[in-house]
């Protein structure tokens, strides 16, 4: 009886709708100067139900998010050290929160890490931690990739193969590379004990052999689970709305969206291109509220689109799946893959991410 | 024993063979002028002749000086037999090991002599440490060829667990780990190495030896089965993957000793030590190719690789911290979790638990947050990632069963649900077709925790109340048995609580009362409605009413100031129920309701406990009510005219007449009432067997008391019960009537 013994067992706390709690706060306190004000009041928000389960986490979308670029400035990343994630296609995990994580033993961690890959490769030959490999492992802390106080500085594995001909000082080439973040995960790590670090998000770019390898160990190690995290075509509705209405300066690539068809016997996808200032001067009239996006403003943006794409073609395009949006800001696939083009964006774009990924873990 | 031991250096083997003899020449006389002494050294004084032939074996061996043949010589071929002999019957005392051991590895005899010895060192209880430090220290000066080291490393090893102690043997870990390089003998060094090892001895110098060997000899199942010891031990130093498929790691070593030893054990009755098990962390065969992160298959227990942080902040001085631990795959037996259960750890998943009772029973004592959060991420993961019912296209509903079935007996096992299981049941019920893993689910709504009401309701009441209704009257019974399983589970848990923390109780009793109120609500609905489904059917009454059978006895049993009244959709049917069992078991929940209410009754007036809860008149009043009817139709046969409830049997005469039925009147009590028909014409037959036409009416005065003890010796306890506790007082004047009312 979870009741009686407090909130010991389980995370009770917070697993009411993140974006709900959001829209919440907008509408008790309006945003002075965006993220310094807004972000406090989201914390002091109660604590939700008691046996806490948030409603509608099966794809039941609730009614509003923040806006992106009110959160977070630009300044607050490096863009020399993030460069590394644009433009690369990154396929998404969630990860329960690591158990007995220590900051401190990156170097260790990537010597038990090279030495468990270099065992596994090698199936039944025992391999002395700590010698050189034929793959060397280093884990880094990406300390500017984070939001709130309470994120856990980014972690970044990078996999290299060691060039064994060539000279000491030739550059290692790179493998594999994956990355874990927690960009405003506060509904997450404000409830987990201290000896569990939260990072939701887990991104790889490389050899899914060498994803299983690298996820079993940490897996093994800190007690976490990894899962594909797919993102539903409502997701990808939101995340085309809020990416068309963000400015950018340079001359933008189209905004697209891609459906496929369903029950046919030949994939029939169909690829629906808008002009980037269109869609913003769509999103423009659709979006009132300042500082929040809802639901229904996302729904009326895609059924004008549905309706304009429908007076051309006779097509019902909300008949068909949603199945990739790319924009100039970031594209997203719903097999769980996304590529991140802008870095002045890259926050709001983690912060949707995470907040994905907090909702397959809760 | 230090002097004896410093003389047996193979330096001087000549001041040992002296002493030893002087030792042995007295234990010798002593058996053969059959004195005290040889008692004092014989555990059976009874087989003079073998024990004497032994001795004299013993004392020949002991004096031999130099090289002998075995050929020509009579005399050693006697001795070497009875050595034999007794060694297979009634294996050797400790004391011989010694002799023989020495014999055997010191060069005197021939290898055939040599091998003979060996193989006759048949334990009869145990063997001195003493004896095969010395062995060993023959082993160091080369007097006996490879072929006897080996067999004498693999007597090692399959008498290992007859040594009576293993310090001194554990000292010579570096002596024996030298012994390595042969190749010849390595699988067998490693075998004894395995046995020997403790976390001291894994040392960084000794795995790159054995790295080494490993480069030389290629992957060999006795390496790998010592470097995943060395892992065990110290993961920070080296690492293994172990090939999916078991295997022996050591094969061999049995020797020619084992069927020999188990045979002398069996015939000294004593059972043998259980011999050390090898338990290599190989993972489980997977049923099939399955993703890295999907796989629902329950990581095996093994130790946490996370231990290098103990060593790094506490350094120095606390550097064999991690020593304190105790490796989880070592644990196998409940007596050794006993022995360190203050330096176990959680395994590295603690998924791994649920197939472990040893940990369940550890994680029972051990009130640790993480462990509870470490398990409902991982459980929380599984079961959504592999719902069959919520994932598309996934295939493998058995091993999802198997799945469920685990975590319900583990919440069995610790009797408490786990929260990312109720999680689990509030996100996808509202799914289910009632009909995937059905009995498995069903299992596993017993244990769901009390929890709010509104919740319960939306995701876990309505869901089933729609498969209830929709589905086949055993689906109904099944629910109905989960539900009064839940119950139970809650109740349960409120005693045990009450009697933990009284102060909290206030507040949460109360909630504890709603929640349990609302199911029992709950179940009066869904089985109000589903008796009317099912057209009243027997088999679901039963169901419905061994709920109720919890339900009547929550004040008193559980000391719940709570009791709900069954509503007139159960109870009446129940009433006229055409079956005994039924209704028998209507009158024994009636009886508990009335011992439970009269008990609170009391309480309040003695205002003794639980003052802020007070049963409602309504109870009162509705037991009552149901109270009248009953006995208006089990007893009184005025069914039709006692009965108040408003849902109630009462009929206008004038609506009865117009049934055209004969003696409306009389057609409900113990004799007529359908249910009991069968006994009263059972009854009639045994007192009047005469009588071919059955005449109830006989049943009156004298002959309804030898009725109503018919009834009881028919196993009718219920109704026993319920006619003495609520009739008895005014029985007579109730009979009375009833006979008055009978034309």
């Amino acid at each position: 009886m979870a009741a009686r013994r407090g909130p010991a067992r389980g995370p009770t706390g917070a697993r009411f709708e993140r974006r709900r709690r959001a829209a919440a706060a907008m509408a008790e306190e309006p945003p002075e100067d965006g993220a310094a004000r807004t972000l406090p009041s989201l914390r002091q928000l109660s604590r939700g139900l008691p046996f806490g389960r948030s409603h509608g986490r099966l794809g039941i979308s609730a009614s509003g998010r923040l806006t992106l670029p009110a959160l977070c400035s630009q300044e607050n990343l490096d863009a020399q050290k993030t460069a590394f994630v644009l433009r690369k296609a990154w396929t998404l995990y969630s990860v329960t929160p690591l158990y007995g994580f220590r900051r401190g033993c990156l170097r260790d961690y990537a010597r038990l890490l090279s030495a468990f890959i270099a065992a596994e490769k090698q199936k039944g030959l025992a391999v002395e931690v700590g010698v050189e490999l034929d793959i060397k492992v280093a884990l880094s802390s990406l300390a500017d990739l984070r939001g709130s106080e309470l994120d856990q500085a980014g972690l970044l594995v990078q996999l290299s193969s060691r060039s064994r001909a060539s000279s000491r000082n030739s550059e290692d080439k790179l493998l594999w590379s994956g990355w874990f973040c927690s960009m405003f995960g506060d509904d997450l790590s404000e409830n987990v004990p201290e000896n569990f670090t939260c990072l939701p998000l887990f991104l790889t770019h490389g050899a899914e052999s060498y994803t299983a390898l690298v996820g079993s160990w940490f897996q093994k190690t800190f007690d976490c689970c990894f899962r594909r995290l797919a993102i539903s075509p409502l997701n990808l509705s939101w995340m085309v709305a809020m990416w068309a209405g963000y400015k950018l300066e340079r001359a933008a690539s189209a905004v697209e969206l891609v459906f496929s068809m369903p029950r046919l016997s030949h994939p029939l996808d169909i690829s629906y291109a808008i002009h980037p200032e269109d869609a913003k001067a769509l999103w423009d009239t659709v979006q009132k509220t300042p500082g929040e996006i809802t639901q229904g403003e996302v729904a009326i943006f895609m059924d004008c689109l549905y309706a304009h794409f429908h007076r051309h073609f006779k097509i019902h395009l909300s008949a068909a799946k949603l199945v990739k949006v790319s924009t100039g800001i970031a594209s997203a696939h719903c097999d769980g893959i996304v590529k991140i083009l802008h870095s002045q964006y890259l926050p709001g774009v983690l912060m949707l991410l995470t907040e994905l990924a907090i909702s397959q873990i809760q | 024993m230090p002097q004896r031991q410093s003389s047996r250096t193979p330096k001087q083997p000549q001041r040992v063979r002296h002493k030893g003899q002087t030792d042995l020449s007295a234990w010798r006389k002593g058996g053969r002028i059959d004195s005290e002494k040889s008692l004092q050294n014989h555990e059976s004084a009874n087989n003079d002749s073998q024990e004497g032939s032994l001795d004299q074996a013993l004392s020949y061996l002991e004096k031999v000086q130099n090289r002998v043949a075995l050929k020509k010589n009579s005399v050693l071929q006697k001795h070497l037999d009875a050595v034999e002999s007794t060694a297979l019957t009634q294996g050797l005392p400790p004391e011989g090991f010694e002799i023989l051991l020495n014999v055997a590895l010191n060069g005197k005899f021939a290898d055939t002599v040599n091998t003979r010895l060996l193989k006759s060192l048949i334990p009869a209880s145990v063997i001195p440490e003493n004896s095969v430090v010395k062995a060993v220290s023959w082993l160091c000066v080369g007097k006996c060829s490879g072929n006897i080291q080996l067999l004498f490393f693999k007597w090692l090893i399959t008498v290992f667990d007859f040594i009576d102690r293993k310090e001194q043997l554990r000292a010579l870990y570096g002596f024996f780990f030298f012994f390595l390089q042969d190749e010849k003998m390595c699988p067998y060094i490693c075998h004894v190495l395995y046995l020997l090892t403790t976390k001291e001895n894994v040392r960084p110098f000794r795995i790159r030896i054995l790295l080494d060997l490993q480069a030389r000899m290629g992957m060999q199942s006795h390496l790998q089965a010592l470097l995943s010891l060395y892992k065990l031990y110290c993961p920070e130093l080296v690492t293994i993957t172990l090939p999916g498929k078991m295997k022996t790691y050591f094969r061999n070593s049995e020797g020619p000793w084992k069927a020999a030893i188990a045979a002398v054990r069996q015939r000294n009755q004593g059972t043998s030590p259980l011999s050390q098990a090898v338990f290599l962390g190989t993972s489980r065969p997977q049923s099939r190719k399955r993703k890295w992160n999907t796989q629902l298959i329950i990581p095996a227990s093994s130790s946490s690789t996370n231990n290098l942080r103990e060593d790094r902040q506490k350094n120095g001085v606390y550097l064999c911290s991690t020593n304190e631990f105790f490796p989880v795959e070592q644990l196998q037996t409940f007596p050794q979790l006993l022995q360190n259960i203050h330096r176990l750890e959680f395994p590295s998943q603690m998924g791994s638990v649920l197939t472990n009772p040893l940990l369940l029973h550890y994680m029972n004592c051990v009130k640790d947050e993480s462990i509870y959060l470490r398990l409902y991420y991982w459980m929380g993961q599984m079961l959504q990632e592999e719902c069959t019912w919520c994932v598309v296209d996934n295939p493998c509903e058995e091993e999802f069963r198997s799945f469920l079935e685990t975590i319900y007996k583990s919440e069995c096992f610790l009797q408490e649900g786990f929260s990312a299981c109720e999680e689990f049941l509030y996100k996808t019920l509202p799914l289910w077709d009632g009909v995937n893993c059905r009995s498995e689910v069903l299992k596993l709504i017993t244990w769901i925790p009390l929890s709010s009401s509104s919740d319960l309701k939306s995701y876990i009441y309505d869901p089933l109340a729609q498969l209830f209704f929709t589905s086949s009257i055993y689906f109904k019974c099944s629910v109905l048995e989960s539900l009064k399983e839940l119950l139970q589970n809650w109740l349960n848990c409120n005693v045990i609580q009450v009697d933990l923390e009284l102060s909290s109780l206030n507040t949460t009793l109360s909630g504890l009362v709603n929640a349990v109120a609302e199911l029992v609500h709950f179940v009066g609905w869904i089985s109000t409605v589903g008796l009317r489904l099912e057209r009243n059917s027997s088999f679901l009454l039963y169901f419905i009413l061994d709920f109720y059978g919890t339900v009547c006895d929550m004040y008193l049993k559980y000391s719940l100031p709570l009791l709900i009244m069954p509503p007139a959709g159960v109870f009446y049917p129940a009433l006229l129920s055409m079956d005994s069992v039924n209704l028998n078991q209507l009158c024994y929940i009636m009886y508990r309701y009335r011992t439970n209410l009269v008990a609170a009754k009391e309480n309040e007036v003695t205002k003794k406990q639980m003052m802020q809860f007070k049963f409602s008149d309504q109870t009162y009043q509705e037991y009552n009510q149901y109270l009248t009817a009953m006995v208006g139709c089990l007893w009184t046969s005025s069914a039709f005219q006692k009965d108040i409830h408003p849902q109630g049997l009462c009929m206008d005469d004038e609506l009865l007449s117009k049934t055209a039925v004969k003696e409306v009147k009389t057609s409900f009590n113990i004799v007529y009432h359908p249910a009991m028909m069968g006994y009263s014409i059972k009854f009639l037959q045994q007192i009047c067997p005469d009588e071919p036409t059955f005449n109830f009416k006989l049943i009156k005065g004298k002959k309804w008391d030898w009725y109503l003890e018919y009834l009881y010796s028919q196993g009718l306890k219920g109704l026993k019960v319920f006619i003495e506790s609520s009739i008895s007082r005014v029985s007579q004047a109730s009979r009375r009537k009833a006979e008055n009312a009978e034309p």
